[in-house]
């Protein structure tokens, strides 16, 4: 069992990563691209026994940083 | 009086800590994070590196580290904590001081020596400076932009919290003077209780006048005049 964690720079954080990333696709010539938001993706394998509120208590505390993130985490049989 | 310099694996300004405490005649001891307690001591100081490598961020993991529990209970009890750096870093993961270190807005990695506007001095760590007084403290961070939402942000200045802000070598708090993209120019905060201080600028590396400037010392001999360590001048 797998959970996928996807941690994003809240939309009301500047994300300068994604402003870079956006430039360098605009210089490669492809100017569709209009933004880029730079996240992490986290992958945890589970032996079944955690329950929902663990995850989102990682999720919360460890993996992403309220102030500045948000989180969605996706379960995978 | 003792003092404790936190050791996390990653740390690397430890040493420098540890010197310019001990230049003022500190009894200050090296705590490796995985002790249990810092009961034993008067002010905890987190030092500057890159704990955990920055891995997840900065002061994520080290946040969960075994000492932090001691250092957020005697915190708690209103011991003095000093974070500089990285150790700022992990204060605000700890929720120890609010809002968050993010990457500088320009991307670089920012190394250089630059001034910063002392803001208030009604407080433990600049009680021997003067409100507008400009200290030349190097910093050296690529994740020191300071962050926090607009309600933390009207608390921090209605309370006074905010103690340093990056300016020009004229003391005027510019765009151009700031070097990381924080939120007002904001180099260092205390919390409600003044007892926790966190500043990206690193003072122990402006303690020894070979290092360009001592206007570092300002900041221990003020937690040390407040400590009773030194006499007030």
């Amino acid at each position: 069992m797998k959970a996928k964690v996807i941690v994003m720079p809240k939309r009301s954080v500047l994300d300068p990563q994604g402003v870079a990333v956006r430039d360098a696709i605009h210089h490669h010539g492809v100017s569709a691209v209009k933004a880029a938001r730079v996240g992490k993706f986290i992958e945890l394998e589970l032996d079944g026994t955690q329950t929902e509120a663990q995850l989102h208590e990682i999720c919360r505390d460890l993996l992403s940083n309220p102030v500045m993130e948000d989180y969605e985490v996706l379960l995978e049989k | 009086m003792k003092a404790a310099v936190i050791r996390f694996p990653g740390s690397n300004c430890d040493q420098d800590c540890m010197l310019a405490l001990r230049e003022f005649g500190v009894d200050a001891e090296y705590v490796w994070h995985k002790e249990t307690s810092v009961a034993a001591y008067d002010l905890i100081v987190l030092p500057g590196g890159f704990s955990y490598g920055d891995y997840l961020r900065c002061g994520a993991i080290a946040r969960f580290s075994p000492v932090m529990r001691s250092v957020v209970e005697e915190a708690a009890k209103g011991k003095f904590v000093l974070g500089i750096c990285n150790g700022f870093q992990i204060l605000c993961e700890a929720h120890l001081l609010p809002g968050a270190l993010v990457r500088n807005r320009s991307l670089h990695f920012r190394c250089e020596h630059l001034f910063t506007r002392v803001e208030n001095f009604t407080n433990p760590w600049l009680n021997t400076a003067v409100t507008g007084q400009l200290l030349n403290i190097p910093i050296a961070h690529g994740e020191g932009s300071y962050l926090a939402d607009p309600e933390t942000l009207i608390q921090l200045n209605r309370n006074r919290q905010i103690l340093l802000r990056y300016c020009d070598s004229h003391g005027a708090v510019t765009h151009a003077a700031n070097p990381n993209g924080s939120l007002e120019n904001i180099a260092g905060i205390c919390n409600a209780r003044f007892n926790v201080f966190g500043l990206m600028p690193h003072p122990e590396r402006a303690c020894d006048p070979r290092l360009g400037s001592v206007d570092g010392r300002v900041i221990f001999e003020s937690i040390l005049t407040r400590l009773g360590v030194r006499k007030a001048a």
